[in-house]
């Protein structure tokens, strides 16, 4: 295996890695305020036809980063008006979002398909830090959204923990009733954490669209907005594990093209035998394992899900 | 309807007792003050100004502090950040914050570790957070919905000295409960509501006799439990062997019981919360494994028998938690009153919904349970008529054995006494009672026969003719066993 190989594999790993990030810190913040969106991978498809095309029409992938966000964010309002305002299932709601994302993205993307972009995101290298050996490239030599992806994050866990507005949305998501009572909107909260989750997985679709795959096909999300839910579980709905465990389900994500190339044996193991369709497998096995281990340490204390996770709330209910 | 025409007024600077028996629309009044339920009629007026409340927001913004039975609390957060929520600055420095709570709460002497999470808490803690809450808020008006109904005796007298310490900085505090003695000792004046309706108010409670409030709630002169007439009782139709069972957390809570009871009698069960009481109905009902030992109904042993066979072969069960494990919150009136006899009701696989509803109207009536609609949720009926419901169910199964667990904990006077009697006439009718009950009064007027559990066992057999309750207090606490 080539030192090129090695650090292809990682370079991609930190893409993949930034692309379910985006998703799942949205769908973290939504699943914060108590509500689970499973449209993740529908809103992501919508970002991505839409980003792409926009990036056409005006030239800039920036501005078609920015309109996915809005076509996010819109799509997310049908769940937020059906599973927050009308109180309707949401687990109904988000799939129905899923579903029709998909079909309204392929539909939409018709005549998209196999065009190339020529604005689409290029690297940007930062200055002294993109020569360190290894490093450099994997890290620092990266599409501005890579970079992004990193601040946003920060920021989520800024307003989560040191901010009113955190407090609330933290609240709302363990006991609407309480958030209720002492003066805040649950209605307000959940349907704008609603919305700017759309947001986040409507610019990491596009994330795919205007760099990752530069181009857009039906299927192109692939099940990767399905990861970034099961992603939310497994970083224990933090943001801090989240970015861990995207590094880690990136890596999968990276390895899965790749890994019939590696000629490599690990513990006897011949590396290029391992099926890609396996690996595929391994984030879901692996939110199932913590899952469970999380329901062993939960005899102890609390669930770290929000408590009020998939409950609407009424205010005449007592 | 809930209330009709009530009214209150509480000064600033007094402890304002709101009086009323379960039902009389004491929460509703509550709600309404807190902006929970918008008033059909009438008006709200703080300090003097006529003020509108649509929402919870507005009764806080008006300075009105709620304290319910139930905790609006985030068991996940701490209890700083539960007491700042809804009021916090934009950008929170716990540090800040935690240290303005510490001071607030010692300066009312509601001790509380802002850092900790509130699942950590207790419940008496859990309520300083909630009273810290409407603090932080500079509530003028703090309101407690029966705050000692969760406290033990000593937190109450902790809280009595915090609310008096709020009334003496100018603060006025709406005390509702149906509890007079501890409203005789902490309150300074009373409301008193019946049906819906005021039927005194702003009464000063200095030199007002117990069984004057008693009777202003009920509307006649509350009687004292009557002894029943004692009975021969006849063959043994429960018996437990030697019984033992571990509790929720696999801890022992039954160590080789030996119990029995006869038809006809009422043996009652004393002891604290928590020495195997509760566990000790679960097993006869068949909700809980024996590790050891045999249950013997009407002489058959029950080992491995379903609680539906128990139920079957002659067992009532009256479960302590009525609204979890008694009744189906959710589900209609007449659907938690057929549950035990559907069967009966049965056309080809359907059920029959008219002879459901028939089934319901007749033990409504008998039971006087009052609902709203039979097709009502049971969550909308008060403590006492649910309890109503849930007796009247169990006992239209007509059976020889009735376990009944706290059977009028957090009732009013008229809902005690109507259960009371009825199972009285469950004993004598020759049915064989097991009565569980934190009411040492109760007890000791009901019982026939009547044991102290401690521990998991049995520390004592007293004859509630000539015991008194300090001896059974004293054995409830383990000494001289």
């Amino acid at each position: 295996m080539t030192e090129t190989a090695v650090i292809g594999l990682l370079v991609a790993t930190v893409q993949f890695a930034t692309l379910i990030y985006l998703a799942a810190l949205g769908e973290l913040i939504v699943e914060r305020s108590g509500v689970l969106n499973l449209g993740v991978e529908g809103m992501m498809a919508m970002g991505a036809v839409s980003g792409f095309i926009m990036a056409l029409a005006t030239d800039s992938p920036w501005i078609g980063f920015a309109f996915a966000a809005l076509v996010g964010m819109a799509v997310a309002g049908i769940h937020a008006v059906v599973s927050v305002v009308m109180g309707a299932g949401q687990v109904v709601s988000g799939l129905a979002v899923t579903i029709g994302g998909l079909g309204l993205a392929a539909f939409i993307g018709q005549d998209a398909v196999r065009e190339r972009a020529d604005a689409v995101f290029t690297d940007m290298s930062i200055a002294p830090l993109a020569d360190i050996a290894w490093i450099g490239p994997i890290l620092f030599d990266q599409p501005p959204v890579v970079y992004l992806a990193v601040v946003l994050g920060g920021a989520v866990w800024f307003v989560l923990n040191r901010t009113r507005l955190g407090l609330a949305l933290r609240a709302v998501g363990e006991s609407a009733s309480t958030t209720d009572s002492v003066g805040h909107s649950v209605t307000l909260l959940r349907s704008g954490a609603v919305l700017v989750g759309g947001a986040f997985a409507g610019a990491a679709g596009s994330f795919l669209s205007l760099y990752m795959a530069a181009g857009w096909t039906e299927g192109l999300i692939a099940g990767r907005g399905w990861i970034a839910v099961a992603l939310v579980i497994f970083g224990a709905w933090r943001p801090g594990r989240l970015a861990a465990g995207s590094l880690l389900f990136g890596f999968t994500l990276a390895l899965q093209p790749r890994v019939q190339t590696f000629d490599l044996e690990i513990l006897g193991l011949q590396v290029n035998t391992i099926s890609p369709a396996l690996l595929g497998i391994l984030p879901f096995l692996l939110t199932v394992v913590v899952l469970i281990a999380i329901s062993f340490r939960a005899r102890h204390r609390p669930n770290p899900a929000p408590a009020a996770l998939t409950i609407p709330y009424r205010r005449e209910e007592r | 309807m809930a209330c009709d025409g009530a009214s209150l007024s509480v000064r600033a600077g007094t402890i304002h007792a709101l009086l009323g028996e379960n039902g009389a629309g004491k929460t509703s009044l509550v709600n309404v003050l807190g902006g929970v339920y918008l008033p059909d009629a009438g008006e709200i007026r703080v300090h003097g100004a006529q003020r509108q409340f649509h929402s919870p927001a507005d009764a806080i913004a008006a300075g009105i502090g709620m304290v319910h039975q139930e905790f609006r609390l985030v068991p996940t957060l701490t209890v700083a950040e539960n007491i700042a929520l809804g009021s916090a600055p934009r950008y929170l420095n716990m540090a800040r914050i935690n240290e303005r709570v510490s001071r607030l709460a010692s300066a009312y002497s509601l001790d509380a570790d802002p850092t900790r999470p509130v699942w950590q808490l207790s419940v008496g803690e859990r309520q300083r957070v909630e009273i810290l809450k409407a603090l932080w808020r500079d509530a003028d008006v703090l309101v407690l919905d029966e705050p000692t109904a969760v406290l033990t005796p000593t937190e109450a007298d902790d809280l009595a000295l915090a609310l008096r310490a709020m009334a003496d900085r100018g603060r006025s505090v709406v005390y509702i409960s149906h509890k007079l003695d501890e409203v005789l000792s902490v309150c300074d004046e009373a409301t008193v509501l019946r049906g819906g309706v005021t039927v005194a108010q702003q009464l000063s409670l200095t030199g007002v006799e117990r069984s004057d409030l008693a009777q202003m709630m009920v509307g006649e002169a509350a009687a004292e439990t009557p002894r029943p007439p004692e009975q021969d009782s006849g063959e043994v139709v429960l018996a437990l062997e030697s019984v033992s069972a571990l509790s929720d957390r696999g801890l022992p809570a039954l160590r080789s019981v030996d119990l029995d009871v006869r038809s006809g009698e009422i043996v009652g069960v004393a002891g604290v919360s928590g020495n195997g009481q509760r566990e000790l109905a679960e097993v006869v009902a068949g909700l809980r494994p024996l590790t050891s030992g045999t249950v013997r109904l009407l002489g058959d042993d029950v080992a491995g028998s379903s609680p539906k066979a128990r139920s079957r072969s002659g067992l009532g069960y009256v479960p302590e938690d009525r609204l979890g494990v008694g009744l189906a919150p959710r589900m209609s009136v007449v659907d938690n009153s057929v549950m035990r006899s559907y069967p009966a009701m049965r056309r080809g696989v359907m059920l029959d919904l008219r002879r459901c509803e028939d089934f319901c109207k007749q033990l409504v009536d008998r039971f006087g349970v009052r609902v709203g609609r039979m097709h009502d949720h049971a969550s909308a009926l008060s403590g006492g008529n649910l309890q109503r419901l849930l007796l009247g169910r169990e006992l239209s199964g007509e059976p020889r054995i009735l376990v009944a667990a706290q059977p009028t904990r957090g009732l009013d006077v008229a809902g005690i006494s109507a259960i009371q009697e009825q199972i009285v006439a469950q004993r004598n009718a020759g049915v064989g009672v097991l009565l569980v009950s934190e009411d040492l009064d109760e007890l000791l007027a009901l019982s026939d026969r009547l044991v102290v559990m401690y521990e998991g066992r049995i520390a004592a057999r007293l004859d509630p003719r000539t015991a008194t309750r300090a001896e059974v207090g004293a054995k409830m606490a383990g000494s001289g066993a």
